[in-house]
């Protein structure tokens, strides 16, 4: 396998640096405030407030394998084996503190939700405000079924508006619309960038997979808005570039390039890209790391705050499965895949829903389709040696076809 | 050549033994605890069997869920290759097939060329497996052969609306407190297997024809109910059970 990439150590100690600084936002007297991975976190940055995402801390937890024993706990309080594992984790760390980042997260000043992801952050921000007895701010994005309607345009730039009060009554200060301009360009820039990394991965062998974008997706996720975001990406861009420039893949000898949908199974990172790289498979590109340049395309560099509903709006898991299926469709063009793998994700309802809906509407493709069952965080609902059998079936099947197409039959 | 295609499951360890494309020998054992140990005992009988020498079998395929155990097998392949080329090669018409297996349950298309095109397996649960019909079979106290042919008695099947093992098996308890037939209930279990299969078929999409392989395929109350629900004939062979094995021992002749 292709060495480590080199800009990982710098992501490891921005992260560091990041968490270090929310950890001791009173002492900087900053405020904190907790948000929802698809949260409208711009406005936080421009008002120099430290955005903290529960469920990055979710991932972290359950990328130390920490997940199981922390749902259990939260399934002992009463909260049901269906509830996601991120809002399980995070409820269970903010009693229990157990965390990879010492003493759990900082405490929120306030919670901004979006249910542009799902309709599990609701319930989760509203406990957890009652609990720290802070505000919440609820951005409702409308469900786009098919299109994005002026209503729905209306209703979403009215919220964006009573965002800025919010934040305006929360901090007692006047919102800063110029700092938000150079916030929101940096934002897409940011996004750019992370898009030129993944797209990357269209060359053969390709110098990244799924697994390197799960990684260093953190910083878009958490810090976009900010500098070193764009610096950071950037560096990893060029030293992708490089690895391309020299054919080197992440996967030896590639052979096969598969899809991956749904969020990763952050506790077998390492066993799943081992075992898909024994069959010369990369995985080249992922619905989910995508979702966070998926939108570029609806805002204005001119107008973010004005235009930012509507992107918020229209992310991944907030349409249609018909719109979730064109965008598998066009990754399989744009990749040259041979397979996709979906990760049925007993946590994630929006995410896993779909998929057999979805399943049907690429079949026309002829690309064959695995499914597996696992939890994102819950290491309890995975079963080794079952996923491992349908692996190894759906890479001999793989091989076989391709085989076939060599041999013109 | 003689090669021999061996294939262990969760229960039973099957082995075919091929010259060429004729089958010389098979051979069915039940599997303990150790799958290796269940390997060794199956090729020494089967060689008893054939009178020949473990020198005279060139190449060896193994596949099942004990496959990557099996240290005198050339290859590991799994079983849904297997079952793919056992089928095509018995059956050559065949489009879709289903192998319920004590741990795994499948639907497998071929293309015209017999080649796997696509499949689906059960998701983590149980209850769409061979595991289910033993389980009931116990609950009902009737042995796992006679438990077929009892349910094509069954005029007017129970509703067992469970597709938990578990749970299922509470409700199968219940219908026999409030005295449902025998009969009628087994054929309700039946249907209810069926239809969580029918819904993998229908997941995959259905070519005809459609045929059953494994050790379940030898069970007339399934094949019944899987051919009322999808109204379509549903072929089986008499080596069902050995599908397996012979893909395995197919794909050895190819190495
Ligand atoms: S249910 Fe899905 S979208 Fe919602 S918090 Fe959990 S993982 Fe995220």
């Amino acid at each position: 396998m292709a060495e480590r990439l080199k800009a990982t150590r710098e992501m490891k100690k921005i992260m560091q640096r990041y968490y270090f600084e929310a950890k001791n936002a009173r002492f900087i007297g900053k405020k904190v405030a907790w948000i929802t991975s698809g949260g409208p976190v711009e406005p936080l940055i421009a008002m120099n407030i430290i955005p903290v995402y529960p469920e990055n801390h979710g991932a972290m937890i359950g990328a130390s394998k920490k997940g199981g024993k922390l749902s259990e706990f939260a399934e002992g309080l009463g909260y049901s084996q269906d509830v996601c594992s991120y809002a399980k984790n995070d409820i269970t760390s903010s009693i229990t503190k157990e965390s990879p980042i010492k003493g759990g997260l900082p405490k929120p000043d306030m919670l901004i939700c979006s249910n542009n992801i799902c309709g599990t952050v609701l319930k989760w921000y509203e406990i957890q405000a009652r609990k720290y007895n802070v505000p919440l701010f609820i951005y409702d994005t409308p469900f786009v079924h098919t299109e994005f309607t002026e209503e729905a345009r209306d209703y979403v730039n009215e919220q964006t508006k009573e965002y800025v009060k919010f934040l305006e009554k929360v901090t007692g200060k006047k919102f800063n619309y110029r700092r938000m301009k150079k916030v929101g360009r940096l934002s897409i820039e940011a996004m750019r960038m992370w898009k030129r990394v993944l797209e990357t991965a269209e060359h053969h062998p390709s110098p990244m997979t799924a697994f390197d974008a799960f990684f260093h997706l953190a910083l878009i996720v958490t810090l976009r808005g900010k500098k070193v975001v764009v610096k950071y990406y950037k560096t990893l861009l060029k030293e992708l570039q490089e690895r391309s420039k020299e054919n080197v893949g992440a996967v030896d000898e590639e052979k096969y390039r598969l899809l991956w949908d749904n969020l990763p199974i952050w506790y077998r990172m390492r066993w799943l890209s081992q075992k898909f790289a024994s069959h010369q498979a990369a995985l080249v590109a992922d619905t989910y790391t995508q979702a966070w340049c998926g939108v570029i395309d609806y805002i204005d560099e001119e107008d973010f705050l004005g235009t930012m509903g509507e992107a918020y709006t229209r992310i991944h898991l907030n349409v249609g499965v018909d719109q979730m299926a064109e965008t598998i469709k066009g990754f399989i063009q744009q990749y040259k895949a041979d397979g996709i793998v979906m990760h049925s994700n007993m946590s994630c309802k929006p995410y896993s829903f779909g998929q057999y809906d979805i399943q049907h509407l690429i079949r026309e493709t002829g690309i064959p389709v695995l499914m597996i069952e696992a939890d994102m965080t819950d290491e309890r609902k995975f079963s080794q040696s079952q996923i491992e059998t349908r692996i190894d079936a759906f890479m001999e099947v793989i091989k076989q076809r391709k085989q076939h197409d060599y041999t013109g039959n | 050549m003689i090669t021999l295609g061996i294939d262990v499951g969760s229960l039973t360890a099957k082995a075919v033994l091929m010259d060429g494309d004729k089958i010389i020998e098979k051979h069915l054992i039940s599997v303990g605890y150790n799958s290796k140990t269940a390997a060794d005992k199956l090729l020494s009988e089967l060689l008893d069997k054939a009178f020949i020498e473990r020198k005279a079998i060139a190449k060896v395929v193994a596949t099942g869920y004990g496959r990557n155990s099996i240290g005198f097998a050339d290859k590991a392949t799994t079983e849904i290759i297997c079952h793919g080329k056992g089928i095509h090669f018995l059956l050559p018409e065949v489009r879709t097939i289903i192998d319920i297996g004590g741990q795994d349950s499948k639907v497998i298309v071929l293309d015209g060329n017999g080649t796997v095109a696509n499949f689906v397996m059960n998701d983590k649960c149980a209850a769409g497996t061979g595991r289910f019909l033993d389980v009931m079979a116990r609950a009902m106290e009737t042995e796992i052969n006679d438990f077929g042919p009892l349910a094509l008695k069954g005029k007017n099947p129970s509703e067992i609306s469970s597709v938990c093992t578990v749970f299922a098996e509470s409700e199968i308890i219940s219908l026999v407190a409030k005295g449902e037939k025998r009969e009628d209930i087994t054929s309700g279990i039946h249907f209810s297997i069926a239809r969580r299969i029918v819904s993998m078929v229908k997941r995959v999409g259905l070519i005809p024809p459609l045929a059953m392989s494994g050790g379940v395929a030898l069970n007339v109350g399934l094949i019944h109910a899987l051919e009322s629900i999808l109204e379509t004939p549903v072929s089986t062979t008499p080596l069902s059970q050995f599908s397996g094995a012979l893909g395995a021992a197919l794909l050895a002749q190819e190495l």
